[in-house]
Parts: structure tokens; sequence; C-alpha cells
């Protein structure tokens, strides 16, 4: 590998790890307030696996070059990450978190799905790895949106709600990286606008059968910036909380 | 009042002194009663219960309560209300009468006869 497609891979591990990171700390501060016992442990749980997998993603990077796992995850300020905006905003009430959880997801095992053939070898390697607990987040996402999409006048109007304020957010996710042609060139990756035309095409039955109407393609404004280190006011206090025990002492032995 | 720093508890609103309102009727699903299988071809043993609003959900829960140590390959939900279950008054129709041994393997005297035919050998 090059030194090129080197920096080109490690951009697409970095926004990779960070949705992963930080969508996991955001659906963990749901542990303990979710809206039934069962939900609570599910929803924590795949919080934990996003984190996992976000730890696999910077272990990559660590054999790359970079820093250790933990110190890349808790030493960065907000602008030094890559995730895009949609998995820093807050968690709202729990139809937001739901429809988040179901956009965010869906992109994400679409992402690795393509990934696990990669050309580049290590990543194809925890893509298919992590196949299993995708395809349970992305089931559960499913469940929640056609059940609540459809079953009264006011879940339907929260998750209608819900879905036209993540709607841009959600496009912004596909925000195109400077080493796009390479990746694709070298078969490492297939590109984002490929992994939105799949994505719509995945997410649009589920829709239909909730009942949710995306946004007329005219008015759609994808808010990118999060690749390259521009976040909301949201992430900067997530980061914090989230690295406040590893600062304390950045040497404990855990 | 004591505020809790627990940020949970902060961030539910809930205020320490006030008692938790009860719960009115019909406020929880139904449950479902939830089976494993542990490798294919072994009997599926009942592991727990799951509150949920459907048999789809009910999965969903099952599999993450029960499923999620990786020691399952398949998970059957059956509603709580559509098992028969007996009485515990009933538990008597499990009582046998002991002059009935013979129904039991143990019942049989068969040690006499196998001693017999070592013997003979």
């Amino acid at each position: 590998m090059n030194q090129n497609s080197s920096e080109a891979i490690k951009e697409l591990l970095y926004k990779m790890a960070d949705d992963l990171l930080i969508i996991g700390h955001r659906n963990s501060e749901w542990t303990g307030l979710g809206p039934i016992l069962e939900e609570d442990i599910s929803f924590s749980s795949m919080a934990q696996d996003k984190i996992g997998q976000a730890q696999a993603l910077y272990q990559l990077l660590n054999d790359l070059g970079e820093q250790e796992p933990d110190t890349v995850a808790f030493t960065r300020n907000a602008n030094q990450f890559h995730n895009a905006q949609l998995v820093e905003l807050p968690n709202g009430e729990y139809d937001f978190s739901l429809v988040r959880h179901f956009l965010y997801d869906h992109a994400d095992q679409l992402r690795f799905e393509a990934l696990a053939n990669s050309s580049y070898e290590p990543l194809a390697k925890v893509a298919r790895k992590v196949k299993g607990e995708l395809k349970y987040h992305v089931f559960h996402a499913n469940t929640w949106m056609v059940k609540l999409g459809s079953a009264n006048e006011e879940s339907h109007n929260r998750m209608q709600a819900a879905f036209n304020e993540a709607w841009n957010y959600a496009l912004g996710m596909f925000e195109k990286s400077s080493f796009e042609d390479q990746l694709i060139a070298e078969g490492v990756f297939e590109g984002e606008e490929t992994l939105q035309e799949k994505w719509l095409a995945n997410i649009t039955p589920y829709l239909i059968k909730a009942g949710i109407e995306i946004p007329a393609s005219t008015s759609w404004n994808p808010v990118f910036g999060g690749r390259i280190g521009n976040h909301t006011a949201n992430l900067s206090p997530l980061v914090e909380e989230m690295s406040e025990v590893f600062r304390f002492d950045p040497t404990a032995e855990w | 009042m004591i505020k809790s720093l627990d940020p949970r508890v902060t961030r539910a609103e809930i205020e320490i002194e006030n008692p938790i309102a009860p719960l009115n009727e019909l406020d929880q699903w139904e449950t479902y009663e939830v089976f494993h299988q542990k490798k294919r071809g072994d009997q599926h043993m009942h592991v727990g219960i799951v509150h949920a609003p459907n048999a789809e959900m009910a999965f969903l829960f099952g599999k993450e309560q029960y499923g999620r140590r990786g020691l399952s390959v398949n998970i059957w939900v059956v509603k709580t209300r559509d098992v028969f279950v007996s009485e515990y008054d009933d538990s008597d129709i499990f009582d046998t009468v002991p002059e009935k041994q013979y129904r039991e393997a143990g019942g049989y005297k068969v040690m006499a006869k196998i001693n017999k035919y070592k013997k003979g050998v």
C-alpha cells in the first residue's frame, strides 16, 4: 500500500469509527431511561455493539500508525472528529432516537456489506465479523419504524416529525471525501453516491409500510461538514462527558 | 430536597420525594414466553418472559434478553395467554398409587434373573 492509499483508507476508517463511537455514546444515554425494561436492555446492548465496532476500526487505524484506540477516542477535541452531524444531535424524545437509529443503521449495514468485499483485507475482515450484529440492529429499527409509523395518529405524527427533522442530517452521512475517486478506483470502497442510492432503495419499502413520507427531493439540503470537523454545538459536551474519566488519569490500568 | 448527582436522575427529572404513580390497568404490554434452542436439533427450552406489543417485537426483546451471549441458534415466542396452564389445585393428578410399582421400571425384579444367568455361564 502506498502512502496515498494509506491516507485514503485512514480517512474512511476515521469517519466510520467516529460515527459509531458517537452514536453508540448517544444511544447509551438512554440506558436506564428506555420506554420499557426490555427495550432499554436491547437499545443499550446495541449501543455497546456500536462502541465495540468503533474500537475494531480504531484498532485498524492503530495498525496503520495512528495512536492507541483509547487515545484516539478520548483525547481529541470535537473539531477533530469526522462523524456526520446526524449522530451527534441530542437524543430528543424516543421517536427521534428511533428514526436516527433507522436512518443510520441502514446506511451502516450497507457500508459494511460493501466493505466485506473491500480490497483492503483487514477492513473486509471486520466487516464480515459484524454482519450478524448489524442484521439485528436493522431488524430492530425496521420493526419499531413500521410499528410506530402506523400505530395511531399520535405515534405516526411524532415519527413523521422526527423523520423530517432528521432527513437532511441523514443525507449528510454521504458527504464525499477528497479521496473518493481513489477509494473507488482501488476497490477499497464503492463510494458515497452508490451507498446513498442503495440506502434509499433499502429504506423506502419500510417507510411505505410505516406510512412515513420522504420529503420531496427538491427540498433536500444535505447537512455536510461533519466529515471535515465542522460540528454542531452538541458534540463538544458529548466528547467532554465521554472522555471525562479517561482524561482524569490517562495512564490508569483498567 | 436532595438534588441527585446521577445524570440519569437529573435528566429524567425524577423528584426523589415524589412517590411513583401507580400504573393504570393495560399500561403494560402483554407477556410472551421465550424459548431458546442452544443448537440445531436440540429441544427449545423455556428461558423467561418479555413484555411486547406483538410477536416480532417479542422476538427482538427475547433475543437480547436471553440470546445475546451467543448461546442460541433459534428462538420461539408464544403469547402467555395462549399457554394452557393446569391448576395447582389439581396437582394431585400427578400423584401415583404406591401399589402400582409394576408400572415403573424400578418395579421389575430382574437382578435375580441376571445373577442366575451369570452363574449359568
